[in-house]
């Protein structure tokens, strides 16, 4: 069968790619992309290691078909320095320890930052739920909340 | 929300700061390389076919119609690995059979569980590679399966290996069985011990296996070329370990597997093993094309090691003051569908921590139709602890003594004899216990419904095979190669030890994770032993550096060697005899290495001894939904003797993560099987490890009583936080409810069913 052929904004960069109707936009991400910052835990939508945004909402690149991407605009964790200047979420979860392994981290972040766009002052339960669809196993999460936090108050200072 | 005490004071420059790991930044932006981001030119990709049958005895495989699909390049059976000898290998502790692990790689005889690998090819995309498994035609004949211990140990239960005749029973019995081995300590006369208390208690206990649950699904990638050479990437605790068992499986040298660290996304004792990188290997070999192979989480649930589940029985003996004059503790571990778990651990843990005249521990080791176990974090001790200290607080409560209290009473101080015949000679258990009981939340009031309970543990911590070397740059900068892979921050830890003994900068210090043909033999990372044991390698190689250094600035000053001292950073002369020189700093003598002799380096591999056990002691307070049987834990305060903490974010870290981990064990994580022996949760969604909303803030307590036999004092830091956790949880609903729960997990379903049967 015909490949789908897709054009779209990744990371604010035009790209144009050929993927299978059943390919998922995680895997076009990581195999025809090779943007192999978005990670695959699960593949069933469980556990967010594959976190990326859509025109700005926040799915699991897992559940997303490459093929339903046509027209729009993803960001990947690829996407979130500023050339060598890091986010300040990646700044944070490097000083407070909020990363172990960090094979979740990726997806962490793109969850946080999706959080902190719409909520710029999160609480600490606020903050625990809008990543409760992000499993990490390491941390037992403490420092993931405390980083995201800390990112938080530096981003409102300005 | 963690604090540090420290005995005695420390006089250290870097030690003990909280810099940014060296391996950071790739990490957060996306960068950083895990098992599953390899490629090369001309890669296939791998897939495995896996067993439909928890029990089934393998007639044929016919593998012609998937060889024949376009895009596939080979196919592979057990027929494609050679034969293993029978026998143990190793300590009996770790002990390997390479005859069981091929038949683990890719099943022989037998399909021993719902998910054993019993062929793979490799084609040109995923999507022909799946397609050519379903072509793969194989003859089963359905056995009868067994999966719970207790019946897997009735005589008339279905056997998994018809010629298994149970190890550590004299004389042998006549006929076999699913139990490998039976295991039996003794210290002192349990029967008199027992006859002499004022008090006994007794109790049961069940446990579910529980998987490591690492969020990287196992991965590799691998190439094999036609002079016999292979190299292979992959997501594992021990590259060296991948090497010695891949080699091994296929029939290889040794020499000719070159094996890289891929970064790893967690592991806790589950990927101290191989799965697919045999049979990528093999499938390279066999195709002359590279092939990567990544699990499913499907998989990784289904085929690869859990820890045990466990049926357990424990007798406390206490007199009215406290003392505990005996105890006995019988534990019966699933091993999986193939002989090893850790029950010799559970064994040898479980009444670890405290004095106890007389104690008996007897232990089976259990084969059932489910994923063979492997190691997670303390393996062993958690289960048995589970027991132990759940039995400990009914104790106490029979006594009506303070849980801390009646710990404190009778922990195990330097002197003290363990059950497996050793002597304690380490203190700092009495010391994490008072720091536990100092914490101002262990006397503060609880509500309606809640509850709170304590608990300890106890892990062995290793030393072991470590080498590393130090290589000097000409801007006076270091480069440490080691060969430990770093899944929790080591490389940090790593780091610090070689500033601080180089007298450089941390930021001068880059470690790096050299593959198998770039650094000496290093065992896996496991058994909290990478800060100690490599650490220590790391020290030496450091201390060969500057005695290197002073003989170059001696011959700079032509000088002897010894009239050459080390101090804070810079070669200085040995007191007036020497001469009268301006000191020269790392740097100075760095810049000089062409005039003084060429290239500075070191290197040092040592079989590390001296590790000190681990302990932790916790309390948790909890409270109980009457209406649902939900378990919300309010606080969890968790204090471990880590000997000094060298990085003290990763060692909370630790701490944190190993308490979150035993959260999930105690209320929510189990395999459930339907009555065809198939696993019915084999994901995230049903198989529910803990998230953020679930757990709040653990407070971490880093009690820091230094080991004498490291340089700097370190102890193991990553696992003895998990053995308490399931027991403190218990013993917290029980202080609570009333209701003392034995069977793992206590999931809403558990509790209301025993808040209900009171009603």
């Amino acid at each position: 069968m015909a490949k789908h052929h897709v054009s779209a904004l990744i990371n604010g960069n035009p790209v144009e790619y050929l993927c299978d109707a059943q390919q998922t936009l995680l895997e076009v991400l990581r195999d025809e992309l090779n943007l192999t910052g978005t990670k695959e835990g699960c593949a069933t939508g469980d556990c967010g290691a594959c976190s990326v945004t859509i025109d700005g909402r926040l799915v699991c690149s897992c559940l997303t078909l490459g093929a339903e991407i046509d027209g729009k605009a993803v960001q990947t964790i690829e996407g979130m320095a500023t050339g060598t200047e890091l986010h300040p979420l990646q700044t944070k979860f490097l000083e407070l320890a909020a990363l172990q392994c960090g094979i979740c981290t990726p997806g962490m972040l793109v969850a946080a930052k999706a959080l902190l766009e719409r909520n710029p002052d999160p609480t600490e339960d606020e903050v625990r739920y809008w990543l409760a669809g992000n499993l990490c196993r390491c941390t037992g999460y403490n420092k993931i909340i405390e980083a995201v936090l800390a990112a938080a108050g530096e981003m409102r200072k300005g | 929300m963690a604090e540090t005490i420290v005995y005695p004071e420390r006089e250290l420059k870097v030690i003990g700061t909280r810099p940014v790991r060296p391996d950071g930044v790739p990490k957060v932006t996306g960068l950083a390389q895990y098992g599953a981001d390899f490629n090369l030119p001309g890669m296939l990709w791998g897939k495995i076919l896996r067993s439909p049958h928890a029990h089934a005895r393998i007639g044929s495989i016919d593998t012609s119609k998937a060889q024949a699909l376009p895009g596939v390049k080979a196919v592979i059976t057990a027929a494609d690995l050679p034969e293993q000898k029978f026998e143990y290998l190793g300590p009996e502790r770790v002990a390997v059979n390479y005859w069981h692990m091929t038949r683990n790689i890719l099943a022989r005889e037998k399909a021993l569980y719902e998910g054993h690998a019993i062929a793979a090819v490799a084609a040109t995309s995923k999507a022909i590679a799946e397609e050519a498994l379903k072509l793969i035609e194989v003859d089963y004949e359905v056995l009868p399966h067994v999966i719970d211990v207790d019946e897997a140990m009735q005589p008339d239960a279905p056997l998994l290996f018809e010629d298994m005749i149970t190890r550590g029973v004299e004389p042998p019995p006549a006929k076999p069985s699913n139990v490998s081995k039976r295991i039996e300590y003794k210290l002192g006369d349990v029967a008199k011990g027992f006859a002499a208390a004022d008090a006994v208690v007794e109790a049961s206990y069940k446990t579910k296996p529980v998987h490591q649950g690492y969020i990287e699904p196992q991965a590799c990638l691998a190439r094999y070329d036609s002079d016999g050479q292979a190299e292979v990437w992959s997501s594992s605790q021990g590259h060296f370990v991948v090497r010695t068992f891949t080699s091994r499986l296929v029939g290889m040298k040794v020499a000719d597997l070159r094996c890289h660290a891929a970064e790893i996304g967690g592991a806790f004792g589950g990927k101290t093993v191989v799965y697919v990188e045999p049979v990528a290997v093999v499938l390279s070999k066999k195709s002359g094309h590279p092939v990567k192979i990544m699990m499913s989480r499907e998989e990784v649930f289904k085929a690869t090691g859990p820890t045990s589940g466990a049926s357990m029985t424990i007798r406390i003996g206490v007199m009215n003051d406290g003392r505990i004059v005996a105890a006995e503790g019988v534990f019966k571990y699933q091993a999986g569908a193939f002989p090893q778990s850790p029950v010799m651990n559970g064994c040898m843990c479980s009444f670890a921590p405290y004095d106890i005249p007389n104690v008996r521990t007897l232990g089976f080791d259990v084969v059932s139709n489910r994923p063979k176990t492997v190691a997670y974090r303390a393996p062993g001790s958690p289960i048995s602890a589970f027991a132990a200290e759940s039995t400990m607080d009914l104790a106490a409560r029979k006594i009506g003594m303070d849980p801390i209290e009646f710990r404190l009473k009778n922990i195990a101080r330097p002197g003290a004899k363990t059950v497996f015949g050793t002597t304690l000679n380490h203190a700092g258990f009495a010391e994490t216990l008072q720091a536990l009981k100092k914490h101002p939340g262990y006397t503060a009031p609880l509500g309606k419904n809640q509850g709170r309970g304590v608990a300890a543990g106890y892990w062995f911590n290793g030393g072991g095979e470590s080498s590393a070397t130090v290589h000097v740059n000409e801007d006076g900068t270091a480069v440490v190669a080691e060969g430990s892979p770093d899944i929790g921050g080591s490389r940090a830890s790593i780091a610090l030890m070689a500033a601080e003994t180089l007298g450089i900068a941390y930021e001068s210090v880059r470690p790096v994770i050299a593959d198998t043909n770039s650094v000496g033999y290093t065992q896996a990372t496991g058994g909290s032993r990478v800060t100690f044991a490599t650490g220590m390698t790391v020290i030496n190689a450091c201390n060969k550096v500057i005695d290197e250094m002073c003989a170059r600035a001696a011959k700079l000053w032509k000088v002897d060697r010894a009239d050459v001292v080390w101090e804070d950073g810079h070669a200085r002369p040995a007191g007036k005899r020497a001469g009268e020189f301006e000191p020269l700093s790392f740097k100075a003598i760095a810049a000089k290495r062409t005039a003084t002799g060429g290239p500075i380096s070191a290197s040092a591999s040592i079989n590390a001894e001296g590790q000190a056990p681990g302990f932790s002691a916790q309390f948790c307070d909890v409270e109980v939904d009457p209406d649902t049987g939900y378990v919300k834990i309010l606080r969890f305060v968790a204090a471990q003797d880590v000997g000094r903490a060298i990085h003290p974010a990763y060692c909370e870290g630790q701490i944190e993560g190993g308490v979150v981990q035993g959260i999930g064990w105690a209320l929510n994580e189990e395999y459930i099987y339907d009555r065809d022996g198939h696993m019915e949760n084999p994901g995230f969604l049903d198989y529910r490890i803990p998230v953020a909303s679930d757990v709040p803030m653990i407070e971490s307590i880093l009690v820091e009583v230094p080991n004498p036999k490291h340089p700097y004092g370190v102890k193991g830091v990553a696992e003895a936080n998990i053995v308490p956790p399931m027991a403190a949880v218990a013993n917290a609903i029980e202080s609570a409810t009333g209701l003392r729960l034995t069977d793992l997990p206590m999931s809403p379903p558990k509790v209301l069913a025993a808040l209900d049967s009171r009603r």
